[in-house]
């Protein structure tokens, strides 16, 4: 039986591990044709071979010889930051109460901040556009990162009142009988056990602001405010006979970087299991 | 220290639901009162009014004098312990215990000299620096009431914290809070659903139903004393027996028999204005096995012989089960008690009555056996509103 059971169960693992690899090879070719691309001469470029066969940096060197390239890198890093920070701060604010207090309009709120989320974007661009032109917002910092926090915090709300409505509300009754203040109560009991759901509403946000294209190039027209992805589509060749696939993989797979840092740094903190310990024995 | 005051409070829900109507009592200083009654009866929301999670509605709330029905709950200088222990998964149990104490800004001596105290008497020292995720659930309970002691407060206030404990766990936390109480000498004030646990550990009981207080009296008050159905049947276990009678010339008629009413019984009864249809209750303990009584002591009670259904020996007593024919008492306070243990599928046919005899007993399962009973000790209840007619206050 044993012996069965044994040969059964390698039999799955094998099996598991078959299907895992198959999903992470679909998942990361495409990424990884980029790197290849990106350390190919402009001779080999074309060639097919998935490792290149002479590398070069050339292409790295070529973007960060272009100030276009580190001031969109500038772009891309104070926007995306600034609109996560305050999209998480709104968010939490906002999921708190939707999970804790019992105020009219509350289906409202929460229905409402869906069919935000739920719009196609596309269609909000032009209007933007003339919006924002008659304001003085086009092309600046806060002209994206203002409908960044507008489509985020339909998704930060979201995730956040999940978090929140995990946390045993009897722990803020116990803080307040211990003589704190509402505000000391979520600064000091409720904030740090809501801290994985902060963390990873952070990250979807702020890949959200990342990766935005549409926004970018349509709310954008200098490299004042111009953020990688929008930059990436002017970036051209020495000449205008040449390919500029060469830089623009480069580019993709340094835009890549931070993204990577970001998730690493707070996956840290995501701990599950925080709340374990608060209620019940 | 304080006397709290509770003088007419009133709690209604803005959907007009009356949780808790017109609550009357004086804590004492240093007294261990209990609030207790079935799940929905409002003593968990009297107590959340006191502690000032729950706004009162109506009638004032008092501590050492002063009206405290406006002031936040950390205002207020009382401690709680939660049913769910409510502890703070994030910080080591010496940071949980601490934590009262930081937010009134003591200095870090006397917290430090404060919670060491708290852990030693709760032997909760070498747990100091765990987290409460790595406690077991006696563990947790005792650092939820170190978090309540640290501070020394003028009351604690406690929502049934001893119901997430094993049953044998329980009785020994019991003694510990009654002791920890004793010494502290703090006004406290105690939920349960729990009979057993009320009739122990409080100074005073004060039995609830419907969000009104049905009687308030010391445990032995409240178990001999009873003001009416409701409390006669809530309070003791095995509980009361209830047997439908008739009232006729100073005589009861009752399925057990007919049974004389002795004099202190009978002038009760007649200043009571005793309607002629009533429940009589008897308790467990005031029967016995007539085999083991003397001539002289039968003479004194009723008798009557039945089939011993079920025998449970305890060792030091026999409780003995009989199912008397003919109807069954009813009322809405005994329709209410049914529902609350969940005992309703017992009556198919007559009543069931329990009897607690000496061990020396020779009562046999499925055989009869005479049963005397004392009649001087018997309750006489009005069906309709449940009042005691033998209340002698």
């Amino acid at each position: 039986m044993a012996v069965i059971g044994a040969t059964a169960s390698s039999g799955a693992k094998t099996r598991w591990a078959l299907i895992d690899i198959v999903v992470v090879i679909y998942a990361l070719v495409p990424v990884l044709w980029i790197v290849s691309l990106s350390f190919k001469t402009k001779e080999t470029l074309t060639d097919g071979n998935f490792i290149p066969r002479s590398w070069t940096l050339q292409n790295y060197r070529d973007i960060f010889n272009t100030s276009e390239f580190l001031r969109a890198l500038l772009n891309s890093i104070g926007i995306a930051l600034i609109a996560t920070v305050i999209a998480v701060v709104l968010g939490t604010m906002a999921a708190y109460a939707i999970a804790r207090l019992d105020f009219p309009g509350k289906q409202l709120l929460v229905g409402a901040s869906l069919l935000i989320a739920m719009f196609p974007q596309v269609s909000l661009v032009t209007p933007l556009f003339e919006m924002e032109r008659t304001l003085g917002l086009f092309d600046t910092w806060p002209g994206l990162i203002l409908p960044y926090i507008t489509f985020a915090l339909p998704l930060a709300i979201y995730t956040l009142s999940a978090f929140f409505r995990e946390i045993p509300w009897e722990l803020e009754k116990a803080a307040k009988m211990d003589g704190a203040t509402p505000a000391q109560a979520f600064r000091r009991v409720i904030a740090p056990l809501a801290a994985p759901g902060v963390f990873t509403t952070a990250i979807l946000v702020f890949i959200f602001c990342w990766n935005d294209f549409l926004f970018a190039i349509s709310l954008t027209s200098t490299t004042s405010s111009r953020t990688v992805p929008a930059a990436l589509s002017f970036f051209t060749g020495s000449s205008q006979f040449e390919d500029p696939t060469g830089t623009i993989s480069a580019a993709a797979v340094v835009i890549t970087i931070p993204i990577i840092l970001f998730v690493l740094f707070f996956q840290r903190r995501i701990v599950a299991g925080l709340t374990s310990g608060a209620v019940k024995g | 220290m304080a006397e709290i005051v509770l003088d007419k409070v009133t709690k209604r829900y803005p959907d007009g639901a009356l949780a808790v109507s017109d609550v009357d009592i004086t804590i004492g200083d240093g007294e261990f009162i209990i609030l207790v009654g079935p799940s929905g009866c409002g003593k968990s929301t009297t107590l959340n009014m006191i502690a000032g999670l729950e706004d009162i509605t109506e009638g004032e709330l008092r501590i050492d004098g002063k009206r405290v029905n406006e002031r936040a709950p950390k205002d207020r200088d009382i401690a709680m312990v939660f049913q769910s222990y409510a502890l703070y998964p994030h910080m080591s149990v010496r940071e949980n215990m601490a934590f009262p104490l930081r937010l009134a800004h003591v200095d870090n001596a006397t917290v430090t000299k404060k919670v060491e105290e708290a852990a030693r008497i709760l032997d909760l020292t070498q747990h100091l620096d765990r987290k409460p995720g790595n406690l077991s659930g006696g563990q947790r309970q005792r650092v939820a009431m170190g978090r309540a002691i640290v501070r020394s407060p003028k009351a604690f206030l406690m929502d049934e914290p001893l119901s997430n404990l094993d049953a044998k766990l329980r009785v020994q936390m019991r003694t510990s809070v009654a002791k920890l109480q004793r010494r502290l000498g703090t006004t406290t004030v105690y939920v349960t659903h729990d009979q057993t646990e009320a009739m122990t550990l409080g100074d005073r009981v004060v039995v609830m139903r419907g969000g009104l207080v049905q009687q308030v009296g010391s445990p032995q008050a409240l178990y001999e004393q009873p003001t009416n159905l409701f409390v006669a049947g809530f309070i003791g276990s095995p509980s009361m027996n209830f047997l439908p009678a008739t009232l006729a010339d100073g005589q009861l008629q009752t399925p057990l028999g007919p049974v004389p009413l002795s004099d202190r019984i009978r002038r009760l009864v007649e200043a009571a204005n005793a309607p002629s249809e009533v429940i009589v209750g008897l308790r467990p303990e005031h029967f016995e096995d007539a085999a083991l009584l003397d001539e002289g002591e039968r003479g004194r009670g009723g008798r009557f012989t039945a089939t011993v259904d079920v025998l449970e020996s305890m060792g030091s007593d026999k409780y003995a089960y009989f199912t008397v024919e003919g109807e069954t008492a009813t009322s809405a306070e005994l329709d209410e008690l049914a529902a609350e243990s969940g005992s309703t599928e017992m009556t198919d046919d007559g009543s069931q009555i329990v009897t607690r005899l000496s061990a020396a007993s020779g009562a046999r399962e499925g055989a009869e056996l005479e049963v005397w009973f004392d009649e001087d000790k018997l309750l006489l209840f009005d069906p309709s509103d449940g009042r005691n007619l033998t209340y002698a206050g």
